[in-house]
């Protein structure tokens, strides 16, 4: 057996009714891993969205993906991140916990560590943002499960290669509100 | 792009069902498939005031598909389809899958209710949609009518570019209603949807190099060569004679090299010949055509042609590498492919080791001498293989088409009716739907009014598309329905027989109509042939008469159909005949297959 292989890719999409729905149903109907999916509009001007997937499968399987993503009609470009260069990747979540006293001393400290914001607070709960790779978003959920009771909202990876070349270019003109 | 209209306005206000016929007129359409209902009544009414396209009212909307399918394959065209919304749609289904399957060309327009009612449960409200989206290559829902023209003209030009297949356009019944801008620069390409036409020209030349090199070849072609257009099946042809090298075509690329050639060594696969099935396991250099190295086709994969270098045409790129490594894959159209190497084969001055050609030749007439489509004599009944042939040689000379249903007479046309064209062969691969084979022929004989066009069927499958025998009635299509009944669901016994245990649960086709009433129920001609004695006579009959036709050939009711590689097995482990089949037994691996 081949060794399985956790890819980033990256799919620059038409953005119109349905398109979502074509790749995850590509997805789920061919028995593809879905790690991660994030996506959101990029170029409001030519209408173009952009889909990160983490997803994972031996390298026939990733290679079978990439074809398969890019055979969908919306489908303008496909990039395999991790197989193309070094590249970040980030991830966000919100994460409540709720706790009182000596746990509750112990999560901030463990968030300022982390680097993480307090976006809210009461008497017995913080709402924290942090951002990082999802390995040590990760790493402190897990931390924070142990001090109390917790609620987590995370919005899946997004990511982008390093260096100064630029894949799916945007129009200059279709950033938010326009240059 | 033909208009008889003598300029095309650049802008014109029109309806939405309007400009569905306009559009319909500027890619050029003669005929559509359909039936009528609430939501499509806009577009209907266009067609009765519209005098160049024809519709063919169907019986049930998967015929239409089907219909669709056979106008599309044995013409090169796109097929079109129209249905209304609802239980119109959820019909289509089976055929849009078949479609997308075996990459036919197909527009499909379903009618939906209003788009204030969209997701309402309205009456006759389905998520078309929705329901479509895995089973067509693309589909569009109209919001607009001033989007109408745009995604009409795209929905052709993606069902017919790159490698073909179902599109459906879903339009609610208000926007057939309102009036929008019919613009004809949407004639133009899609934005973004460019398949790649042309292969890299080092990987051309590394394929020459192996092709060159060879000492056991083989060229596997597949219904890629189909629907790249005859010029392809030229382009083979050239290729095949030029090098001397073996070939061997799929169930859908039957056609693509003429089956009298002498390179020709069948079909291969699961019900393939010996010498093709041994050709390719045994082969040092494989180029594959078009053809997508299916379960069917490869058996069990870690055996399959373990030793041979592969190269891959293939204009779709999650066709390569799907199944099977390819060593060098062009991605492309076959018909530029394949001018690319031979012109680089000739202006390279290339050519086949020929010692090691003769050899492998001497080694593959040996396999053919094991004649492992040899069937015994028809004494008491009829042999099917028999009937086969027989039709075969009693329909020389004529312009023939044949369609099928599924399962052993399927299976025992592609062995035993050779073809020596393109397009002439329409046959559901690889859904495999029973009841493709009546409509499909409908579509064919539209499109061919003069021609002879035969669906060779079972007694199961031909009644999953029965009614369609009406639509034969009603526009005087002289479709020859030749069924060879076995009283089974033969393909299912067979497997029944093979792998489990002869327990033949619920394959008898019990309770079976009288096949020549039912023709004349259905103002046909009803001919039967009970003996050996009688199938001359009955198949001449059924050639003379130019109406509907339904043939009800009784054959022998137990024969299988050989050879066979039980599923999962490897191409060496063929079943020759039924003297094979008591000592093999299907691998547990096998028996999860279907
Ligand atoms: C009962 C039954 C038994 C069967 N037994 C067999 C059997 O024994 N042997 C057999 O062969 N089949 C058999 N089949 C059919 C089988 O299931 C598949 O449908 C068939 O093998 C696929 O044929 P193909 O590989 O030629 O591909 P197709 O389905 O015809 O696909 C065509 C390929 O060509 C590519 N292509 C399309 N257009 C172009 C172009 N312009 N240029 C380049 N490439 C292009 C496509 O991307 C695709 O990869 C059987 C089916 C049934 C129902
Ligand atoms: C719609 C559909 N349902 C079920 C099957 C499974 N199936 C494959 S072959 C077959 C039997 C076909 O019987 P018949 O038409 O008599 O053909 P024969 O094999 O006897 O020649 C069946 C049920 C199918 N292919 N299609
Ligand atoms: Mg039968």
């Amino acid at each position: 057996m081949e060794a399985i292989e956790r890819h980033t890719i990256a799919v620059l999409v038409d953005n119109e009714p349905g398109v979502l729905a074509r790749v995850i149903g590509l997805f789920s109907g061919r028995g593809y891993n879905i790690e991660s999916l994030t996506v959101s509009e990029v170029d409001s001007v030519r209408g173009l969205s952009r889909i990160t997937v983490v997803t994972s499968g031996t390298p026939m399987i990733i290679q079978q993906i990439k074809a398969q993503l890019d055979r969908l009609v919306p489908v303008h470009k496909v990039a395999d991140l991790t197989a193309e260069g070094p590249h970040v990747e980030r991830e966000l979540a919100l994460i409540k916990v709720c706790n009182t006293r000596e746990d509750r001393i112990e999560a901030l400290r463990i968030a300022d560590t982390f680097r993480a914001r307090v976006l809210d607070s009461t008497l017995a709960s913080f709402t924290f943002e942090l951002t990082g790779t999802a390995g040590k978003l990760d790493a402190f959920i897990k931390l924070m499960a142990a001090l109390g009771e917790v609620e987590v909202s995370r919005t899946g990876v997004v990511a982008i290669a390093r260096g100064n070349t630029v894949s799916m270019p945007m129009l200059r003109d279709a950033a938010p509100g326009g240059i | 792009m033909s208009t008889d209209q003598t300029t095309i306005e650049p802008q014109e206000e029109m309806s939405g069902a309007a400009m569905v016929l306009r559009a319909l007129e500027d890619q050029g359409v003669e005929v559509i498939f359909g039936y009528p209902g609430g939501a499509v009544l806009p577009i209907y009414d266009e067609i009765f005031k519209n005098n160049r396209i024809r519709h063919i009212l169907v019986r049930h909307e998967q015929a239409a598909v089907h219909a669709a399918e056979g106008y599309a394959r044995s013409t090169g065209k796109v097929g079109v389809v129209l249905v209304t919304s609802g239980p119109g749609a959820t019909n289509a289904v089976t055929g849009l899958t078949d479609a997308l399957m075996d990459s036919i060309p197909v527009v499909c327009l379903t009618g939906q209710v209003p788009t204030h009612l969209i997701g309402n449960d309205a009456f006759q409200e389905a998520d078309t949609t929705g329901i479509t989206r895995p089973c067509t290559k693309h589909n569009y829902l109209v919001k607009n009518a001033n989007d109408m023209s745009r995604i009409l003209h795209e929905a052709f030009y993606v069902a017919r570019s790159g490698r073909p297949g179902p599109v459906v356009v879903d339009l609610p019944k208000d926007v057939l209603f309102a009036k929008g801008i019919y613009r004809a620069e949407d004639l133009k390409p899609h934005k973004s949807y460019r398949p790649q036409m042309q292969a890299d020209t080092t990987q051309i030349d590394e394929a020459l190099r192996l092709l060159a090199s060879a000492k056991r070849p083989i060229i596997y072609g597949g219904g890629g060569i189909i629907n790249s257009g005859p010029k392809a099946s030229e382009l083979l042809t050239k290729l095949v004679r030029m090098t001397g090298y073996p070939c061997t075509l799929t169930l859908m690329g039957l056609g693509a090299l003429p089956a009298s050639d002498p390179h020709f060594l069948g079909m291969l696969g699961m019900h393939g010949t010996y010498e093709a099935n041994l050709s390719m396991y045994n082969a040092d250099v494989m180029l594959c055509v078009g053809a997508r190295f299916d379960d069917r086709v490869t058996g069990k994969l870690t055996e399959f042609s373990p030793n041979s270098k592969k190269i891959h045409i293939d204009i779709d790129p999650s066709s390569i590498n799907k199944n099977v490594r390819i060593d060098v894959p062009l991605v492309g159209d076959v018909a530029n492919i394949l001018e690319e190497i031979i012109g680089r084969w000739e202006k390279q001055k290339l050519s086949p080791d020929g010692k090691a050609l003769t050899a492998w030749w001497k080694q593959i007439d040996n396999w053919k001498s094991r004649d492992s489509l040899k069937f015994g004599p028809s004494i008491q009944t009829i042999k099917p293989q028999h009937a086969i042939k027989r039709l075969y040689e009693l329909s020389q000379g004529r312009d023939t088409y044949i369609t099928t249903e599924v399962g052993q007479h399927q299976m025992w046309a592609a062995q035993h009716f050779h073809f020596e064209q393109p397009n002439r062969w329409m046959t559901s691969g690889g859904l495999g739907t029973m009841g493709y084979g009546l409509p499909a022929a409908m579509g064919v004989q539209i499109a061919h009014p003069d021609a002879l066009v035969i669906d060779i069927a079972g007694e199961a499958s031909i009644l999953m598309n029965i009614q369609e025998m009406s639509t034969l009635a009603q526009y005087n299509l002289p479709v020859k329905v030749f069924i060879l009944n076995n009283q089974w669901m033969g393909m299912v016994r067979q497997w029944q027989e093979l792998m489990h245990g002869g327990r033949y649960s619920e394959s008898y086709s019990e309770a079976l109509p009288d096949f020549v009433k039912l023709a004349e129920a259905f103002q046909a001609v009803g001919l039967r042939a009970e003996r050996p004695d009688q199938l001359d006579d009955v198949i001449k009959e059924m050639l003379e008469t130019n109406r509907p036709v339904i043939a009800d050939i009784c054959v022998d009711q137990k024969e299988n159909c050989f050879p066979m590689i039980p599923s999962g097995a490897a191409h060496y482990e063929m079943l020759l005949g039924p003297d094979d089949q008591a000592t093999q037994s299907a691998s547990e691996e096998g028996m999860v297959l279907v």
